[in-house]
């Protein structure tokens, strides 16, 4: 009882007490200026205190939970009010409880004249021993030079910096199936007209560059390929790299003309920056920053319906890079 | 209490004196003046969310198969870190609001590092002895915009590969070198590496972070040794002498609510609005993609500049030169950031005002400055949008086709156009003042007081 009756008389002290210190310094002039209390604003910044420590104890409250629907938006809902109750403490103690003076401090000096002479005249006077300064700088630049060179150096481990030869290459050559996501061999009977699929090679990696391919196909009438690339398509099945020549992204997008008369022809349309290819022309670029068309990857049909590949690509797969058209690509096996 | 703490303070550091002038360092009163504060908080909440992070992610490219209790990603095949980050966000308690809050954060930074540098340059603050300020500035700009995009890229999601294959083919677009830089850092032609994965993390998480954090140490202590600028509000703010709030007692509380203030909003945020939600984009794979992708806010300028550029690889016969890349996603940013770089010491070339300058100029009052701001950032903003013209296709139906060609003549016309509306502007409110002052002066008189000196 009587603890209870002692707790209860400190809290009200507390709660009730005000006292002003006596300042220790009052036979001083003051630094800071005097001001008011203002026993309001004490009140809304204990409260907002108060309720800042309320919200961070559900804080740690919703975060106890096991499976809590909406947990997240619980836990940041109590962490932001928390801190935004102790931010509006602050506020309310710098507009209302402490002083705000208004202070006038010189701007530094532009430059101190002579300490910058003495720095230098330091500098000068430290090399006087020295008679040969030029050839001993130009010893310290070798060993500099030499040095940061061999500490450099190492970073070349990080990639063939010289050879570009893994650019060129791909998993096809002539006789590789095409097969899609799960393994499975692409049957020339199975390609809808102006459907869109993804095909990769025959037991390569998927995530090479090089591998995935789209195939459509086409009236072989609609097909307008160039003379060498004829037998390229059978029964109007086109195939080209997946990669976008321009930045690298899949070509995801196949534009495929409802009403073909008012409407643009079918187009391979990459999302990331909207280069735009022409499936029935070797993907010609028809619109978007592509610099070069789709490579193409020549087609034939062995004698149990398979589409195979008949060849490499047309050109190299993916973003270009300086002379990327100097060579053909090549099957590194 | 407070004799004996400063007692052990100044008998271990003899930092006493040092600490008075500090407490009673003048920081001239005005909003604008907290954007780089804005900033440097965010960067603090940056830096502890980042770290809880770390505890959970796992930076590897390892093939695994996801068998967690988000039922649409179970049994595909995904790397390890992309597991890791879904599961920080559904398996860890407080995961998902610390992914989240750190994803906002990021934006917000650069945010408000961007709208910082708008006001120190169309006030003028970055003239001499700020110069140096500025440029360091500018570099963490650069970096902090490198350390966003390394973030969301080390997550391996889909619309991380998309982005780390944009930044591989504009890295190989750089005339003759390009090729055998992506190589080198990408350790092989992309996706690259197993070990191109720990090359990013090691950047984000350390070197980065590192690297910004010297920065802005330098940047304050910068600031705090030649003081703060002022707007010439009266007559006691001239060059000489600074006008302002002490440190202690009178800005530290300001300052300190201003931290809170910004956790506040980064973690409501984190909490309550969904941003990134890798769970819906799926893992990356070479061969996938998706519509509508969209970069964070601080790289749509640089995927509408990719978008604008015609379809032309620079070529000398059959050897390509310039693949087309480089045009939008690696000289336009090179072009904006040497121009305001240069901004300084092209004004001083321009206005033969070499001197030094603590007054800051309202923007009317230097309208050639701010004429030739405005157009550049309109420039910047033009290509900003033009890399939204997906997403107002798709909203509002306009074609596509349409707006990047609308979008290839503003990019020439805007900026000039701006630049002769600004610079007119700028002067009919200097007229305006000018009339104003006249007429206060009038009426003073007319009510029989002595004309006041402005």
């Amino acid at each position: 009882m009587s603890a209870i009756r002692r707790w209860a008389i400190a809290l009200g002290v507390l709660l009730l007490g005000r006292k002003q210190r006596q300042p220790r310094f009052a036979d001083r002039a003051r630094i800071v200026p005097p001001g008011d209390p203002d026993p309001r604003a004490e009140w809304l910044v204990l409260l907002l205190l108060l309720a800042a420590a309320g919200a961070a104890v559900g804080f740690i409250v919703f975060y106890s939970f096991n499976h809590l629907a909406h947990q997240t938006q619980y836990l940041g809902l109590a962490l932001g009010l928390a801190f935004g109750f102790v931010a509006a403490a602050l506020v309310v103690v710098g507009k209302r409880l402490v002083v705000t003076e208004e202070l006038e401090e010189d701007y530094p000096l532009p430059g101190h004249p002579t300490s910058q002479e003495e720095l230098e005249q330091l500098v000068e006077e430290s090399g006087d021993r020295f008679t040969r300064k030029r050839l001993l700088l130009a010893g310290a630049g070798a060993a500099g030079t030499a040095i940061g060179a061999a500490l450099v150096v190492p970073a070349l481990s990080l990639g063939p910096l010289l050879d570009t030869g893994a650019f060129y290459e791909t998993p096809w050559r002539r006789g590789v199936r095409l097969v899609d996501g799960h393994g499975k061999p692409l049957l020339l009977d199975e390609i809808e007209r102006e459907t869109f699929y993804t095909a990769y090679a025959q037991g390569a990696d998927k995530e090479l560059l090089g591998s995935p391919i789209v195939v459509v196909r086409f009236e072989p009438s609609q097909l307008d390929l160039p003379a060498q690339r004829r037998d390229w398509a059978p029964g109007g099945v086109v195939a080209y790299s997946k990669i976008c020549t321009h930045a690298g992204c899949a070509i995801a997008l196949f534009r495929k003309p409802t009403f073909p008369v008012v409407e643009p022809g079918p187009a391979l349309i990459c999302p990331c920056h909207y280069s735009t290819f022409d499936p029935t022309r070797a993907a010609k670029v028809i619109f978007g920053p592509a610099g070069r068309p789709l490579p193409q990857l020549p087609l034939a049909v062995d004698s149990s319906g398979v589409l195979r590949a008949a060849g490499n690509f047309s050109g190299p797969v993916g973003p270009s890079w300086s002379g990327v058209r100097s060579k053909r690509p090549r099957n590194p096996s | 209490m407070i004799r004996a703490l400063v007692r052990y303070l100044d008998e271990r550091s003899g930092t006493a004196p040092f600490l008075n002038k500090a407490l009673r360092y003048v920081f001239p009163d005005n909003w604008s003046f907290l954007l780089g504060e804005v900033a440097l908080y965010t960067f603090v909440i940056l830096v502890g969310t980042g770290i809880y992070l770390t505890l959970f992610f796992e930076p590897s490219t390892a093939q695994t198969y996801y068998t967690g209790h988000y039922l649409p990603l179970r049994g595909h095949q995904m790397s390890v870190a992309y597991r890791s980050a879904v599961d920080l966000s559904f398996k860890v308690r407080a995961g998902l609001l610390m992914r989240q809050t750190h994803h906002w954060a990021a934006d917000v930074f650069v945010a408000s590092i961007v709208l910082h540098m708008l006001r120190v340059f169309f006030t003028g603050a970055f003239r001499k002895p700020r110069d140096l300020t500025y440029y360091i500035g500018l570099t963490m700009l650069i970096v902090a915009l490198l350390e966003g995009y390394l973030g969301y890229s080390i997550v391996d999601d889909l619309l991380s590969g998309m982005g780390l294959a944009i930044g591989y083919s504009v890295l190989m677009s750089i005339p003759f070198v390009g090729g055998n830089l992506a190589l080198l850092l990408w350790g092989a032609p992309f996706p690259g590496s197993p070990a191109f994965e720990s090359r990013m993390y090691v950047a984000h998480v350390f070197l980065f972070p590192i690297l910004i954090a010297t920065l802005l140490g330098l940047h304050l202590f910068l600031v705090a040794a030649r003081h703060h600028t002022q707007f010439r509000e009266s007559r006691r703010t001239t060059e000489k002498k600074v006008v302002g709030i002490p440190t202690f007692p009178g800005q530290a509380p300001r300052s300190l609510g201003l931290f809170f203030a910004v956790a506040a909003v980064l973690f409501l945020l984190g909490g309550l609005v969904q941003i990134n939600p890798i769970w819906l984009w799926g893992p990356y794979h070479v061969a996938q993609g998706t519509n509508g992708a969209q970069p964070d806010w601080y790289l749509g300028w640089l995927i509408g500049a990719l978008r604008l550029v015609p379809d032309f690889d620079v070529t000398i016969g059959h050897y390509t030169l310039v693949p087309n890349p480089f045009w939008g996603g690696a000289l336009f940013p090179l072009v904006v950031f040497l121009l305001l770089y240069l901004a300084p010491w092209l004004e001083r070339r321009l206005t033969g005002e070499y001197g030094f300058r603590n007054l800051l100029d309202r923007p009317r009052d230097a309208p050639w400055r701010t004429a030739l701001g405005v157009a550049l950032f309109t420039w910047v903003f033009v290509v900003f949008l033009a890399g939204a013209s997906d997403r107002v296709f798709v909203s509002f139906g306009v074609s596509y086709e349409a707006q990047i060609w609308a979008y290839r003549v503003l990019v020439f016309v805007a900026p000039v156009v701006a630049l002769f509306v600004t610079r007119r502007l700028c002067l009919a409110l200097q007229e305006s003042d000018r009339l104003g002052r006249i007429r206060k002066r009038a009426e003073a008189e007319a009510r029989g007081e002595l004309p006041q000196p402005e």
